[in-house]
Order: structure tokens, then C-alpha cells, then sequence
């Protein structure tokens, strides 16, 4: 909300600097988001009448200007400019050599196309006037203003400084000037001035020129109506247009300004009708009939709900969206002579919903939607009354009296405070008077009923208090936040990361050790982004509102933000990037239950390098957790190569896949490069044991290598060859290597050698040479007889 | 010529002739030469056997006496060679330790990787956190209405719920089931999960329905904290705070808290800190106020609280609330949250 300074002062005596009245007003929740001074770098700007125009040869875009700066026209000052939006006789601002305009713009003596400019005829953007478009060129101002007089006093501009408030959605009674300087006048002990308005009834009686009927009682707390005649529509007084412009608002007409100030000053919206169009000169307030219409004041159509609230005239025709916006058919014009003004109080619920529904917000219904005072209607009315009243040329006649329907409003009992509650929760030590003193500044009456027990009468602007821990905060907020104490409790936990988290921690080490880096890919997905993987749309869970299409699904793998990185990088002449990422990933729910399956994965992503690669940094991340009891098992899965694939299996249970990325996906993203993959289930991986190494002494006594080379059919599996391995060397089997791969002759086609590296140990004694080659034979053995394998001599 | 009469002889040519020696292995050889059975010194010893005891006696002590007098000289020129040999070897081996491919295999990635400047931030979050005594929670980020907003005193008709720009999912009934709008559900499911005292906290992912900008993303990540006990005040939830600001950012960076409104605490507040740039003393980046604005903080709401089945007269607690992607922008200078998801290997290598 826009708070012109000037403004605010007429409720509230502000004695302190703009930075104190800053952090003043910040302490009191009522934010500054920015400050912006006006009406500045306005001296040396004078008023100046056109004596003559003429051309500059060679120019088609600027004139020579002559203009009266106030030494009459026989002392005329030469200007050049290149507005053409004037013309002699007009009277304009002229800013003069040595001005200093607003944004640090200083005039000099300058030569355009060797003709001498004396200064500047001004633009209203120019001279930091709000609110006035920027391409009307040249402001023309009033022909009968005296050249030489100080624009600014003619235009009764005087510096001001615009706050910009952020309003908490809890404060609806702090979207008026008068609410803001509410809490000003609390904070600051000093008065605060309410406008109290009066009003000239013309012995009219109101309910004998307009009728009011509330149907929806339930929704319509209070509606108040009064009529004023003789009305002459037309432009506001400067003073109220400058005050509204400075608050944001466009000046329309003097009807329409004098009820939108109203609104700004008090924060009671109100609504002014022609009463000459509303039909039958009454209004019913009813609930809609589903399909029914409204034209807006917008000139849009709304199409309604049975829960929307509407204003009707007497024929039973919507005229308005009660709360939100008028109707187009009674709006005020230039022929308007009677105003029938609504001043109410709708119950926020139906006007929030209305508006959520109908995508229309206004003024109006922000504040409406928050809770509106409905004490306030009356008050607004006769204010309403006052300043038209005011700020009118020709006698206006106002009906006397209002029609003042009250409905369903709640009826709000005093809340019960507790001064040791207050003390407890804020871990102050305010006394009961202080407790009461600062509620009563903020308008809350507070009764002492018993020792530390106080009884809250509260206020009608003040919706959003109903409860005790409401009222401690009203007495948190004037007692000022920075003024509580700070104490630290103190922990009865020993504060650690959860065994998994430590994990989760080791695994980003070692995948860094391994050079890897760490991506952030996003949550969402495009249904296009898994098909054009192979990976299955339909296990997805689906975005219900994205604001896109890439937005669109939830990732059910890590793979396609992985790859889509890959991509990134190598068009951007960066191949071979090495990435992980941990994060979770979803699939429709499996077992019924209404939440995603959704799981912690972590991926990696080797661009450059094949599956042996990701094999290796798989047993990398082994060693690190400490992972027992792994096997490889060759398989095939979606958007992973065909035949360079192995679902990962620790000790029965399958926690991933390795390998590398299907050549048809990549090709689908563009990528040249091989990419070598792993993903794993992180939680199912880390539930199961690892890590947890137990000392095994070890041995002094000499060990013997050996080194063994079998010829196996390709479609063994080298693990299974190794697994074999190690259970028939037993214990005295310390250490088991591939170290050679061989294809080729002599080797028959369709086998290959594989040659190991094999150490024998005993725990207790040195082995002798029997009995190393006795554990030599049980291997050969062991791998013929379970894979028909040869020993490759 | 007596037997004494030709040590001295002996003795002198080997003197020349251990200095003239140049190399470990010709001084091996003249080694052999000076001492070994069929050197000098040895033909004298075997002569020995044709003197008179006394002669005997004093020939062998003279031999013994020559015999080490060489030895020590051929030790000492061992020593050296042996130093001048390690002096060429070392020579030889001179390597420009800057002259080394950096860094890279033949433009491969680095040998060791980055971690993203977001997990650095969150653990270094984490750590100050682990050291106050908390400890860290978790959950899902699908979340039911329920634990996102029901519990936490949002009602679906309440207006607070524009303040969220809420992503749904296709499941169950329409918007029951969401992404989740920040990690308060997590506060609901540890209050659910367990008793007070509680002192934890809860990083994680959380969405918007916000479109992608300079300083928007639709998934980001924030870190909350909650504390439960008897006894817990508004002078507590200011104290944490500004413990953790100086422990964090470091001494001279404080906190501010002021009056807000969020519908799951009260009293609530907006938490400042001194501006990080300024240190407080006013700069474009904090709009010249000297505070920057970090997060939401407040007293747990007594509805929360009820809906956990907690009773607000026995149990008091705070919690608190801020982005750590704008921690980590901060910490950095990086005026772009998009590049935090560029995943641009560039970028990440800068950390």
C-alpha cells in the first residue's frame, strides 16, 4: 500500500526522521518495502508563457522557442526544444539554467545545431510528476497562470515522501491511512485524530427516495445507504486527485475519487450508483442464480454461481458483484445528478471465493476478503456524504438519515489474557498495567477480572484477534519485538546426523573423490523427456496445475535430467563430464496408500567412458560404504544399453543398475559420446549391512602367489568364475584379482582367457609347498568342474 | 727390510690410492686390493710367521693399526661417492612440478569433482545446527493436504493458501495430494513421530507454481527448524536465531526479528540479518536499511499444536524457516538462481 507522508500526518503528529519513522513502522509489522520522495528538484522550475516558434535549419526535429519567464515579453528567454505537442500563447513549465531536475538531471546553457538553448521546457515525467503518461510531450499548464511564479506552488506541490507498506494478510484494518497511523499513534503515545464527519441533511427522509432489502443475511453483515442529489459531475479538487495519484490511484471523476479516498483513508470500500439507472431506485442484495450474468464495470461478462453474492435493484437485476467490482449499467457518468452510495460489510469467505473463482480482485475485495470493519460503514457514509458535499461546485442536497440493515455478524466476546501466559510465551516480565496499557493503545479494552487475568473487549476493525495467543501478540508487537530478551535454550539431545544421513554425506565424497561433480536436476519432466528414452510414461505421476509443459510429470528416474546435462554440456564443447546427483524419485503409488512411491536415488553419469568405468566407480562407492556380498547380474532395462547392462544385487536384494546408456537414447538427445551409468536405490542400499568391519588379525607368517588362467566360454560370467574362486580357496585365500582378459588364438572362438592373480595365506603357520599346491588344484578343480573351463597351460 | 719397514710404504700408496679413486665401483675394487687375501697387507701377515715373538707381537700390532687406518679411509671415500652419486641421481631427476597436464586427462573431467554449492550450503547449515544440539528430519516431498496445510492451522478456506502457489498431483481426489509448498509437513510427521522435547531441523526440496526467472524456480530448497519443550518462549526463538546468524555467517552479523503473519505461528516474524555485503552499514544490495530479509520465524500456533495432539497449555515451541539456494547466492555472489540448475560443468567447478 502507498502512504503518501502528508497524508498520514492529518491523523497522526509524527515528530521523528523519515529512518527512525522507517524501522518505527517496521517494528510494528508494517514493512517499508520502498521510499520514494516527490515534489523535489522542483526550484528553478517556473511557469513560462510561448511567445514565439521558429524553425532551425537543418533540424526537423527541434524549434527555437521564445518564452516569458516572468521579464515580460520584451525580455524574452530562447529555448530550443523537441516537443511539438504546444503552440504560442500556451504557458508551460520552464526549468531554467542551473535547475537540478529530479533523478540528479541539471540544466545548462547548451547549443543545438548552433542555435543557444537557455534551459528546458519540461515533460511531466521530467519533473517527477506521478502518475502522468510519459509521451503527452510538453505539460501544458493552466493560460491564465502568471509567468515567472514558481511551478510548484502554482501546481501546490509540496515535497512528500511516499512509503510503500507491506500489509500483512492478518491486517485488513492497516489498508487505511487511518489504520496505519493507528499503530503509529500506539506505538508513538500520541494522539490519533479519526475524521469525524458531518453532514447537512436536506429533511428528506433517505427511505422515502430508495429502498434497501438483505436476502443473503448470511453473507451481507451490514449495508448501509444514503442518496445525495444535485450532484454535478466533474473533475476532483487538485488537492484530492494529488492525494489519490500519490496513492496509486487514478483520479476518474469527484464521485468516484471522493469514494475510492474514502476507502484509502478509512478502508471501508463503498460504491456509488447512479440511483437514476438502478431500477425501481432500490437495492436488494440476494445470492445468485446459477447461470446468471453480469457485465462488470470492466465491460466483462461474469457468468455465475448460486454462492456469489449480488447487489439488485428493485426489479431484482444485478447491478453489482457485491464486494468485488459494479455493474456497468448504473455506473456513474457525466449526466449523474443522484447518487445512491452502498457502504457495507460482506463476510469474507464469499467474497474471497467469489474472486478466487472469477480471477477478479479489486481494491475492493482485498480488503473485503480480509474483513472489513462493520462499524466502519456508517462512518464512511456520512464521510462520503461530507466530502462530496466539499468538494463540489453546486449546492448537493444529502437525504437525511441512512438505511442501515445489519445481518448475520458475529458476535465477539470478550477473549481472556493471562499476564503470566504473556510472560511464559514471550519470556518477558510485563506487568498487568503494561499488559492492559499497550492493548489499550491499540484499541483493546482491557478489564483486570482477577490477579494476572484481564478480559479483552476487541475491536471491531480487529478480525484476525479471537484468541489469547492473538492478544499476546498485539502485545509482543507494541512492547516491540527488538525490546524481548534473547536466551538460547539449551538441547537435552545430543545433536547428530542420522546414520543414513551420514551415508548419504560419504556417498557425495566418494563420487567426488571418483571426479564426479554434483548436479541439481529439477523435479519435473515432460512427458516427451521419457518417451524419447524408452522410459514408461504412464508409471508417472502427473503434474495436476504446471505452469508448463516441461512441468508436466514428476521424474521417475534420475536419468533424463542426467542425460539432458550431459547434453548441455558436450554442446557447449565440454565432453566427458562426470555427474551424480542424489534426490528422489517418483511412481505412482503401488500399495494403494494416496502417496507417491517415492525414493532416494543417487546416479551417475559418466560422459566418455563405457560401462567398465561405471563398474568401477560402483566398486569405488563398495569400498567406501563397506557394501558386502555384491554380484553383477547381466539384464536388460529401459534407456540402458542392451548388452553392456547388470542389475546390481547385494546380498539377494536388488538396489540398482549399471552399464551404460542405450546408444538410441543418446542419439535422441543428441549426444556423441558413450555415457557410462549407474543409479541406485540409496535407502535400500544403505538399509542393508555394510560398513560395520571387524579386525581380523593379520597374518606374520610368508604368503605364496599364484597366478591362474582358465579358458571359459563367454557366456560365463567372469563373476561367477571369481565367485567360484573364492569359495573353493576358503580361508587361506587372501587376495583374488582378474588381471588379464585374452581373445584370440589359441584361445577357441567364442571363449577367452581369463588369467588371476591369487595370494594363499595362513593365519597360523607358513604353508608349505604341499599344501599351496593342493589349494592351487582345488581352485582348477573347482572352476572346471563349475563352468567347464580349462587351465590354460 | 723389516716387516714394520714396509707397512709404512703400503700404507702410503694406498692413501694415493683411495683419493684418486672416482667411482663406488673402482673404489670396491682398490677395496679388494688394499685388504683382501692376496693384498699387501695380507703377504705381510703370512711373513710373520719367520719373527721372533717379541717382532711378532709388534709387527702385528703395526699391520692391525694400517689395516684400520685404510679401512677408515676407504669408508670415508665411500662416503663420498656415495654422496656425490646421490647428488647426480638427484640431478637427473629434476622434475618442473608446474609443467604437469593440470588437473585433466585429455580434457576429461577433473580427477576429483564438486560438490554443488546448495549441499555445501545445506551441510554447513546441517553442521551448526548438529552442533546446537538438533538433529535432522526428513520426509516425503509428495505430501497430503493434511500435512501441508490442515495441520498446520490452514484450513482450505483460508486465504493464507493464496500466499502458496500450490502444484497438484493426479492422485486421489482433486488437490488432496501436492507437492509440497515448503517443509513444515516434516515438523507435522516429527511432532506425529515423537515426544518433546524436540529440537530438529528440516531441509529439504519444496515447490512452487512460480515460473523460472532470475530469482524464481519452481523446485528450490529451504531449511526449517522446530523446538518443542516446556518452558519455550519468544526470547528463546530470538536467542537460537541470533546464535546461529553469528555462528554461521560469523561474528558482527546479527539478527532482527519483526512482526509478520503466518498462519501456523504466533506471535510470527520476519527474520533480518545484518546485510552480509554492508555489514550493516546501508548498500544497494539490502536497499540501503543495513538488514537483509532471510526467512519467517514465530511462535508454534496452539492449533499446530492440536492437531499433533499436543496440549498448548503443557508444551510452547518455535519454529523457523529460510531458503538455502539464496543462502548459497549470497554466500557466492551469484545474482542468477538459474545457474544453481544450469548443471553447467563450468559452474560447478567453481566450488
Amino acid at each position: 500500500m502507498l502512504v503518501p507522508l502528508s497524508w498520514l500526518r492529518d491523523y497522526v503528529d509524527l515528530d521523528l526522521g523519515l529512518d527512525e519513522l522507517v524501522v518505527v513502522l517496521a517494528e510494528l509489522g508494517l514493512a517499508v518495502e520502498s521510499v520514494e520522495h516527490v515534489g523535489q528538484g522542483l526550484d528553478g522550475v517556473v511557469v513560462a508563457k510561448v511567445l514565439d516558434i521558429g524553425p532551425i535549419e537543418g533540424a526537423d526535429k527541434i524549434r527555437v522557442v521564445q518564452v516569458d519567464d516572468g521579464d515580460g515579453p520584451a525580455a524574452p528567454v530562447q529555448v530550443v526544444c523537441g516537443a511539438w505537442n504546444f503552440e504560442v500563447g500556451d504557458v508551460v513549465p520552464f526549468a531554467r539554467v542551473g535547475a537540478v531536475l529530479p533523478g540528479e538531471f541539471a540544466i545548462a546553457r547548451r547549443t543545438m545545431k548552433g542555435v543557444v538553448s537557455n534551459g528546458m521546457l519540461c515533460a511531466a515525467d521530467e519533473l517527477g510528476l506521478p502518475g502522468v503518461d510519459h509521451d503527452e510531450g510538453i505539460l501544458l499548464l493552466d493560460r491564465y497562470l502568471p509567468p515567472g511564479g514558481s511551478f510548484a506552488e502554482a501546481m501546490g506541490i509540496e515535497p512528500d515522501v511516499i512509503l510503500e507498506l507491506e500489509i500483512n494478510a492478518n491486517r485488513p484494518d492497516a489498508m487505511s491511512m487511518v489504520g496505519v497511523a493507528r499503530d503509529l499513534a500506539a506505538r508513538l503515545g500520541v494522539p490519533l485524530r479519526i475524521p469525524e464527519p458531518k453532514v447537512i441533511e436536506d429533511g428528506r427522509a433517505v427511505g422515502d427516495v430508495t429502498t434497501l432489502v438483505i436476502e443473503a443475511t448470511d453473507l451481507c453483515g451490514r449495508f448501509v445507504s444514503r442518496v445525495l442529489s444535485g450532484v454535478k459531475v466533474g473533475p476532483s479538487p487538485d488537492w484530492l486527485a494529488r492525494r489519490l495519484t500519490l496513492a496509486g490511484m487514478r483520479p476518474i471523476n469527484n464521485v468516484v475519487d471522493v469514494s475510492n479516498y474514502v476507502m484509502l483513508e478509512l478502508g471501508q470500500p463503498n460504491h456509488a450508483y447512479d440511483l437514476h439507472r438502478v431500477a425501481g431506485h432500490g437495492l436488494r442484495v440476494r445470492r445468485a442464480r446459477t447461470g446468471e450474468t453480469l457485465v462488470t464495470l470492466d465491460d466483462v461478462e461474469r457468468r455465475l454461481v448460486a454462492d456469489d453474492l449480488l447487489i439488485c435493484d428493485a426489479e431484482d437485476v444485478a447491478v453489482g458483484l457485491a464486494g468485488i467490482m459494479g455493474g456497468a449499467s448504473c455506473e456513474i457518468d457525466d449526466h449523474t445528478t443522484e447518487v445512491l452510495l452502498e457502504s457495507a460489510w460482506f463476510q469474507p469467505m464469499a467474497i474471497a471465493t467469489t474472486s478466487k473463482r472469477l480471477g477478479l480482485r479489486s481494491e475492493a475485495s482485498a480488503r473485503f476478503e480480509r474483513g472489513a470493519d462493520p462499524e466502519m460503514a456508517t462512518v464512511a457514509a456520512a464521510r462520503f456524504c461530507e466530502l462530496l458535499t466539499s468538494c463540489s461546485d453546486t449546492p448537493i442536497s444529502v437525504a437525511s438519515g441512512m438505511l442501515d440493515r445489519v445481518g448475520d455478524l458475529d458476535q465477539r466476546e470478550p477473549v481472556r489474557l493471562r499476564t503470566a501466559r504473556v510472560n511464559a510465551l514471550l519470556g518477558t516480565m510485563l506487568h498487568d498495567e503494561q499488559i492492559s496499557s499497550h492493548l489499550g493503545a491499540l484499541g483493546f479494552g482491557a478489564t483486570l477480572v482477577g490477579e494476572g487475568v484481564h478480559d479483552v473487549r476487541i475491536p471491531s476493525w480487529r478480525p484476525d484477534s479471537s484468541v489469547e495467543v492473538d492478544l499476546i501478540e498485539e502485545v509482543a508487537r507494541l512492547h516491540g519485538y527488538t525490546a524481548i530478551p534473547k536466551t538460547v535454550p539449551s538441547s537435552p539431545h545430543f545433536g547428530r546426523l542420522s546414520a543414513y544421513q551420514q551415508d548419504r554425506r560419504l556417498v557425495r565424497q566418494i563420487l567426488v573423490g571418483a571426479g564426479a561433480s554434483e548436479a541439481w536436476c529439477t523435479t519435473f519432466l515432460a512427458p516427451v523427456d521419457l518417451q524419447r528414452l524408452g522410459l514408461a510414461v504412464d508409471e508417472a505421476v502427473v503434474v495436476a496445475n504446471p505452469l508448463a509443459a516441461e512441468e508436466s510429470l514428476l521424474r521417475t528416474s534420475l536419468l533424463p535430467g542426467l542425460l539432458a546435462s550431459v547434453a548441455y554440456n558436450e554442446s557447449h564443447r565440454n565432453a566427458g563430464v562426470a555427474l551424480f546427483e542424489i534426490g528422489r524419485a517418483f511412481r505412482r503409488p503401488v500399495d494403494g496408500g494416496p502417496l507417491p512411491d517415492e525414493r532416494e536415488m543417487v546416479a551417475v553419469a559418466l560422459a566418455g567412458r563405457d560401462a567398465t568405468e561405471a563398474v568401477s566407480t560402483w566398486m569405488v562407492l563398495v569400498e567406501g560404504l563397506g557394501v558386502r556380498d555384491v554380484r553383477l547380474v547381466a539384464d536388460a532395462a529401459p534407456a540402458l544399453h542392451a548388452t553392456r547392462t547388470a542389475r546390481i544385487v547385494v546380498g539377494g536384494t536388488v538396489v540398482g543398475w549399471v552399464g551404460e546408456v542405450d546408444p538410441v537414447a543418446l542419439a535422441s538427445l543428441a549426444i556423441a559420446e558413450r555415457v557410462g551409468w549407474l543409479e541406485i536405490d540409496l535407502a535400500v542400499l544403505l538399509g542393508l549391512p555394510h560398513g560395520e568391519g571387524r579386525y581380523r588379525p593379520i597374518s606374520r607368517y610368508p604368503s605364496s602367489d599364484v597366478d591362474l588362467a582358465f579358458v571359459v566360454a563367454d557366456r560365463v560370467p567372469a563373476g561367477e568364475v571369481e565367485a567360484t574362486l573364492r569359495e573353493a580357496g576358503g580361508e587361506l585365500l587372501v587376495r583374488l584379482g582378474l588381471f588379464d582378459v585374452y581373445r584370440g588364438a589359441p584361445v577357441p572362438s567364442g571363449h577367452r582367457s581369463l588369467a588371476y592373480a591369487i595370494r594363499f595365506q595362513a593365519p597360523d603357520r607358513t604353508l608349505t609347498d604341499d599344501e599351496v599346491a593342493h589349494a592351487r588344484r582345488g581352485l582348477i578343480e573347482a572352476v572346471e568342474a563349475a563352468h567347464g573351463a580349462a587351465l590354460r597351460a | 727390510m723389516t716387516v714394520i719397514g714396509q707397512i709404512e710404504p703400503i700404507q702410503a700408496r694406498a692413501r694415493a690410492g683411495i683419493a684418486a679413486v672416482a667411482t663406488l665401483d673402482d673404489l670396491r675394487d682398490l677395496e679388494a686390493e688394499l685388504l683382501g687375501r692376496r693384498s699387501a697387507l695380507a703377504g705381510l701377515k703370512s711373513a710373520m710367521a719367520s719373527l721372533s715373538p717379541e717382532e711378532r707381537r709388534e709387527a702385528g700390532q703395526a699391520l692391525n693399526a694400517a689395516r684400520t687406518a685404510i679401512a677408515a679411509l676407504l669408508g670415508d671415500r665411500r662416503a663420498v661417492l656415495e654422496s656425490a652419486e646421490m647428488q647426480r641421481r638427484l640431478e637427473a631427476e629434476r622434475l618442473d612440478l608446474t609443467e604437469i597436464p593440470a588437473g585433466s586427462r585429455h580434457g576429461r573431467a577433473p580427477e576429483r569433482g564438486h560438490l554443488h554449492v546448495v549441499t555445501q550450503a545445506r551441510d554447513h547449515l546441517e553442521d551448526v545446527f548438529v552442533g546446537m544440539g538438533f538433529t535432522v528430519a526428513e520426509g516425503p516431498e509428495v505430501e497430503t493436504d493434511w500435512y501441508n496445510f490442515e495441520a498446520l492451522n490452514i484450513p482450505s478456506w483460508h486465504p493464507a493458501r493464496g500466499m502458496f502457489d500450490t502444484l497438484y498431483v493426479e492422485l486421489g481426489e482433486p488437490e488432496s495430494i501436492l507437492l509440497r509448498t515448503h517443509t513444515s509437513p516434516v515438523q507435522i510427521r516429527v511432532m506425529e513421530g515423537g515426544e518433546p522435547p524436540i529440537f530438529s531441523i528440516m531441509p529439504g526440496r519444496v515447490y512452487r507454481r512460480d515460473t523460472t526467472d532470475a530469482s524464481h524456480l519452481p523446485n528450490f530448497h529451504q531449511i526449517e527448524g522446530l523446538v518443542v519443550d516446556r518452558g519455550i518462549s519468544f526470547a528463546d526463538l530470538a536467542g537460537t536465531i541470533d546464535a546461529f546468524t553469528e555462528a554461521y555467517f560469523g561474528r558482527g552479523i546479527h539478527s532482527r526479528l519483526r512482526p509478520s503473519y503466518f498462519p501456523f505461528t504466533e506471535p510470527s516474524a520476519e527474520l533480518d540479518i545484518t546485510c552480509v555485503v554492508c555489514e550493516g552499514s546501508g548498500c544497494p544490495t539490502c536497499g540501503r536499511t543495513g538488514w537483509l530479509e532471510l526467512g519467517g520465524c514465530g511462535m508454534v500456533h496452539p492449533n499446530v499444536f492440536r492437531a499433533v495432539g499436543y496440549d498448548p497449555e503443557v508444551w510452547s515451541g518455535f519454529a523457523f524457516g529460510f531458503g538455502i539456494d539464496r543462502l548459497a547466492m549470497m554466500r557466492h555472489n551469484i545474482d542468477d538462481i538459474r545457474e544453481l540448475v544450469s548443471n553447467d560443468i563450468r559452474f560447478l567447478e567453481q566450488f
